[in-house]
């Protein structure tokens, strides 16, 4: 009997979704091993169809996307009853993603930003004598593992080809890690970056540079020229794809398995690389880096220790 | 705030300067408030960012970081990369909506006992002005309201 | 998993909780900190008692881990720079690793520092069950090992590092010497007598500088500073700058025949030793018992230095011997040692800081080190007690505590300058017969033979005014105080404000650190305490030692004290340094870090973080590697590390978050 699979997605963009389908042809082969039991960007396979299964009944379920809203909290539940293992699959579902970045503000104030002053969604509406509700928006999005317990994560924004597929052949042949792990290589991305020979072995940076502001020289290691990269913080997996399109790594892979938290192990490290002593000095130089929240934090604010920002809300 | 608000500090105090400078203060017998309690590192350059992070998350209402003075580092120069780190996390801390003024950072040697009184009386009190650190709202409303 | 873990790999603690007698339990409930720590995860005992340092509190310790099979050790009491060692090695001879151990400071940090017990105890608390999380995570680890060289570097040539080279060399080792000044012998030797026997100082230096020249184990560098330090403890790399004299060591004999030719015929230049209040040629020997009696050229004030236009006369002089070198130049040399003595003494406090006394502006003030050498046979004035107007004074005043005792100043008491004011009473009224006042705050002589010696200058008809003097003024207000000057201060004994006129005072100057004593210290390593002298690793226990394993302190650079406490202070000093070097090796405090192969990537951001060079990058693996055997320990690259790739023993990541959800879990 074919391994029973499924897909969900929860507050997330399609791009995991899509990054499956960029296995381009090798993903035949694991389509015909598998029985896809509900995925519904693709099949019309509905929520009551989920909840006639027998609890665990499903092998695995690939769940995409951060859990911002009491629809994705119960769907998220739901699959996590009717499957043996879930996993995060990318950055949103193992770290919040960008979603993730929301958390610095609060749902009101999100939907004032959408939708102008004073607009309320009507959770609650009779249509036709039906009563219709729209799911509640969260002020505060998780990852997907303060909601449901998570077997393991695939991560990446999306994940890559090579680690979508190396996860898949876990599955299938059995081998899988220890309960819990992220299924990527557990080293950083300068292990896998061309251009990693050209750092240097005292780096000291006394400015940084946004990405627009310099032209960034396609043969040196970005973080040595002052655009912060955040590959040596990051999990190799994914080819240094955004290296390779001469933009610095901003971190979409999360940490190691030895780093808690990932933008704070990010800022610490990229602060001690620092050239300068004077107080002044490294005042000025950190003025130009905008927005340290979202430039440590981009994937992961949701799965940080603070978690969000501490407001009104 | 309630009348009786006693602020939590966690301090992290290098071995070699800050933590001789408590124990001076205690051999000397000063007196200072009770709400700093202190993790040894051998030094200022020891403490990652995680650690400060983590005090907040769980509950501190302020993190004090003591170390010697620049040029004085026991190990030459881990002071001045717990300076760097430090501007920079304060400068998150405000995204985060955490008052910069419950991050400290003080330069204390190993001679200077009594600073360690006026460092703590003074943050204590900066604190009870400031009141308890915004803890995170909790979400578990949402997450028990909803049944599958 | 860890041998020393039980044999289901259960953590089992056992917490001991410390009276301390009542330094802590007078504050701390020590009662209740123990039952709160019995009610914890994996403590598998909790015990309270008086003093756990004592034998019977280690073999509390030792019994437990046998009858409990405890496998991690917690103590709260005093801080773990006085006892952690105590400890860890209670636990080996218990039979546990002595790193399964941790320590909590409920007494320097809590019961010594706060008033209201029910927070004292409170934070007692937490700070057990944060150690209490923490230990359970503790690793097995092993003390690594560093050989001493058994070469000595002492640094500084008065009397207390005069002391130090010779009993280290007498035992064998081989000593550097290293001194600033042209000659060894520090203020000892401008001193005429000391007290209290009055012994010559001459007499009882020059002895012992000449065995130093004498001594073969002793290296002996004058007019040489130590430039750069480099290592640690069993191997410092030393830099030492060994400035120019103009005339070789190696071939002057001494003669001083260079000296007698010079061109000046008279002597014009202030001399230092003297306290400028003599005359030196610009060829010169700083005294005639220097060591090395060897002459140093002053090219500040030599005619051939500035103007290049001399005769030469003092080549002329030397003859064959060609000792005189004009074109000398410094010299670096790099000696390697294994431990080093600071020995580098005084200074004494600038007198015109405390202008109310007129030093500077009224040419008969004096300060106490000029005095000794009026009072000195080779002074300036051949032993006679002659003022800078010629004349020799019939009434003399001595102001104690000048700079010393002050707020405004310094606030330490000097120590020495009640017991010399004393002796420059005495010999001033020896060689004049003049009428002596001592002005004081209070007569401090606790040494032996010190409270005698008072007792004798009270019989010798010394006046003694208890009182702080205001004021050394030439205004005078009635005719007997015309042409004098009166000296104003409450005598507090008598109780009204006395003006005494006399022809010249003495001021008692306090002494202080040098004043490049932050650079010396940073040099090696060192810390200094809140006045700036050289801060001893703990006041009774350790007055010798520094905090920085190795480098050791003897005399007044550690804090003002006279003649025998420096000499024995010396001895200390040197029989630490050989206990070291006996010993052969010292072992090293296992807190050092490691790069985890598996984990690193080859990102490089480590390598520039280390100050010791520690890190390097092996490029056949594109990884990291720390020479553990470099290691200090302080972890920098451990949180710099953006891969968290990077362990560091007893303070690793696990550890520490331990530590602070320990203190913020609410009890």
């Amino acid at each position: 009997m074919k391994p029973k699979v499924a897909f969900y997605w929860c507050a997330s963009c399609g791009g995991c979704e899509e990054a499956v389908l960029d296995l381009a042809e090798d993903v035949l082969p694991v389509l015909e091993a598998v029985d896809i039991v509900f995925w519904p960007v693709a099949l019309d396979f509905k929520e009551h169809d989920v909840e006639a299964m027998a609890d665990a009944s499903i092998d695995v379920a690939f769940v995409n996307g951060a859990v911002r809203t009491t629809e994705q909290l119960r769907m998220a539940r739901l699959m996590r009853r009717k499957s043996r293992f879930v996993v995060g699959f990318g950055a949103c579902a193992q770290q919040g993603g960008i979603p993730g970045l929301s958390n610095l503000t609060t749902a009101a104030a999100t939907m004032q930003e959408a939708y102008g002053e004073g607009t309320k969604p009507q959770t609650n509406c009779p249509v036709n004598g039906y009563a219709l509700d729209l799911p509640t928006l969260f002020d505060t999005v998780l990852p997907l593992d303060r909601a449901i317990p998570v077997d393991y994560n695939v991560p990446g924004c999306p994940p890559s080809p090579k680690i979508i597929a190396a996860a898949l052949q876990a599955f299938l042949s059995g081998t899988l890690p220890e309960p819990g792990s992220v299924l990527a290589p557990d080293r950083a991305m300068c292990e896998e970056c061309p251009r990693t020979d050209s750092h240097p072995n005292e780096l000291r940076l006394e400015h940084f540079h946004r990405v627009p502001e310099i032209v960034i020289d396609p043969e040196m290691c970005i973080l040595a020229q002052g655009v912060p990269c955040l590959g040596p913080s990051t999990r190799a997996g994914c080819g240094a794809r955004c290296i390779n399109g001469n933009m610095p790594c901003t971190g979409c892979f999360g940490p190691t398995s030895k780093v808690r938290d990932y933008g704070a192990k990010a800022l610490c490290s990229i602060a001690s690389v620092m050239g300068c002593n004077d107080p002044a000095e490294i005042d000025a130089a950190l003025e130009e880096i905008a927005d340290p929240a979202g430039t440590f934090y981009r994937y992961s604010l949701a799965s940080s220790f603070l978690e969000r920002k501490r407001m009104e809300i | 705030m309630p009348e009786d608000f006693e602020p939590r500090i966690v301090a992290f105090f290098c071995n070699w300067c800050t933590y001789l400078a408590a124990d001076l203060a205690g051999t000397s017998r000063i007196k200072y408030l009770p709400n700093a309690e202190v993790v040894r590192v051998m030094c200022s350059g020891r403490i990652d960012v995680q650690f400060v992070l983590k005090a907040f998350a769980k509950g501190a209402d302020g993190v004090l970081i003591g170390g010697c003075h620049p040029g004085d580092c026991h190990y030459q120069e881990g002071n001045y990369k717990c300076l760097r780190r430090f501007r920079l996390v304060q400068r998150l801390l405000k995204q985060m909506g955490i008052e910069q003024e419950r991050l400290r950072l003080e330069w204390i040697s190993a001679a200077e006992g009594d600073r360690v009184r006026v460092v703590i009386n003074d943050m204590v009190q900066t604190l009870k002005r400031l009141g308890p650190a915004p803890k995170l709202v909790e979400q578990a409303a949402d997450l028990t309201e909803v049944n599958a | 998993m860890s041998e020393n873990n039980g044999s289901n790999g259960a953590v089992r603690i056992g917490v001991y909780t410390c009276h301390c007698g009542a330094n802590i339990a007078a504050t701390v409930d020590v009662k209740a900190v123990a039952e709160y720590a019995r009610s914890l995860p994996n403590v598998a005992v909790s015990r309270e008692y008086k003093y756990m340092c004592s034998d019977p509190g280690q073999d509390l310790i030792r019994q437990d881990i046998r009858d409990h099979q405890l496998n991690r050790v917690v103590v709260a009491s005093c801080s773990p720079h006085l006892h952690e060692h105590t400890f860890r090695t209670a636990l080996k001879v218990g039979g546990l690793n002595p790193f399964f151990f941790h320590m909590v400071n409920i007494r320097e940090q809590a019961s010594w520092v706060h008033e209201n017990k029910i927070h004292a105890t409170r934070k007692a608390k937490d700070l057990v069950r944060a150690a209490v999380r923490r230990v359970a995570r503790h690793e097995a680890l092993e003390r690594g090992r560093v050989a001493i060289h058994p070469d000595v570097l002492v640094v500084g040539g008065g009397i207390a590092g005069i002391h130090a080279a010779l009993t280290l060399a007498n035992a064998g080792k081989h000593v550097f010497l290293v001194e600033r000044e042209a000659t060894i012998g520090g203020h000892m030797a401008k001193f005429d007598k000391t007290f209290p026997t009055l012994d010559c100082a001459a007499c009882i230096l020059t002895p012992k500088m000449s065995a130093v020249r004498a001594h073969p184990n002793i290296t002996l560098w004058t007019y040489a500073e130590v430039t750069q330090v480099d290592g640690f403890v069993g191997s410092y790399k030393v830099t030492v700058n060994r400035r120019p004299r103009y005339v070789d060591e190696d071939l002057c004999a001494g003669c001083l025949d260079c000296i007698e030719a010079c061109v000046y015929k008279q002597a014009k230049v202030p001399d230092e030793f003297n306290m400028n209040l003599g005359k030196r040629k610009p060829i010169y020997v700083p005294f005639p018992q220097a060591v090395p009696l060897v002459p140093v050229i002053d090219p500040e004030t030599c005619i051939q230095f500035k103007s290049g236009k001399c005769k030469k006369t003092c080549v002329d002089a030397c003859g064959e011997r060609h000792a005189i070198n004009l074109r000398a130049e410094a010299k670096q040399e790099t000696i390697e040692v294994g431990t080093v003595i600071l020995s580098t003494g005084f200074q004494t406090f600038d007198a015109a800081r405390t202008p109310e006394y007129g030093y500077g502006v009224h040419p008969n003030v004096y300060t106490a080190l000029e005095v000794e050498r009026l009072v000195n046979a080779s002074g300036p004035t051949n032993g006679e007690v002659v003022m800078r107007d010629g004349k020799t004074p019939g009434a003399v005043g001595i102001i104690h505590c000048v700079g010393s005792r002050d707020e405004r100043t310094n606030r330490w008491c000097s120590r020495v300058c009640c017991m010399y004011s004393l002796k420059l009473a005495h010999l001033i009224k020896e060689h004049t017969g003049a009428e002596i006042f001592n002005f004081y705050i209070d007569m401090r002589t606790p040494g032996k033979g010190f409270e005698e010696f008072y007792q004798k200058l009270l019989s010798e008809r010394v006046h003694f005014v208890r009182g702080r003097v205001a004021e050394v003024t030439d205004w005078a207000l009635q005719p007997s105080e015309e042409g004098k000057l009166v000296i104003q201060v409450e005598d507090t004994l008598a109780g009204f404000v006395r003006r005494i006129p006399v022809d010249m005072v003495v001021l008692a100057t306090g002494l202080e650190p040098h004043a490049d004593a932050q650079e010396v210290r940073r040099m090696f390593n060192i810390t200094c305490a809140r006045e700036g002298f050289f801060l001893e690793r703990h006041p009774k226990l350790a007055p010798v030692n520094t905090f920085t394993d190795g480098i050791f302190l003897a005399g007044c650079c550690q804090g003002p004290k006279d003649i025998p406490d420096t000499v024995a202070q010396a001895g200390a000093a040197a029989a630490e340094a050989m206990a070291l070097i006996d010993a052969g090796y010292v072992e090293t405090e296992p807190n050092t870090a490691h790069v985890m192969e598996e984990v690193c990537a080859g990102c490089k951001t480590c390598i520039p973080m280390c100050p010791y060079h520690a890190i390097s990058f092996m490029l056949d693996i594109h990884k990291s590697h720390i020479n553990e055997a470099l290691c200090k320990g302080c972890g920098t690259c451990v949180a710099a590390c953006p891969a968290g790739a990077i362990k560091q023993n007893l303070f690793d990541d696990d550890e520490i978050f331990e530590e602070i959800e320990g203190i913020l879990t609410n009890a």
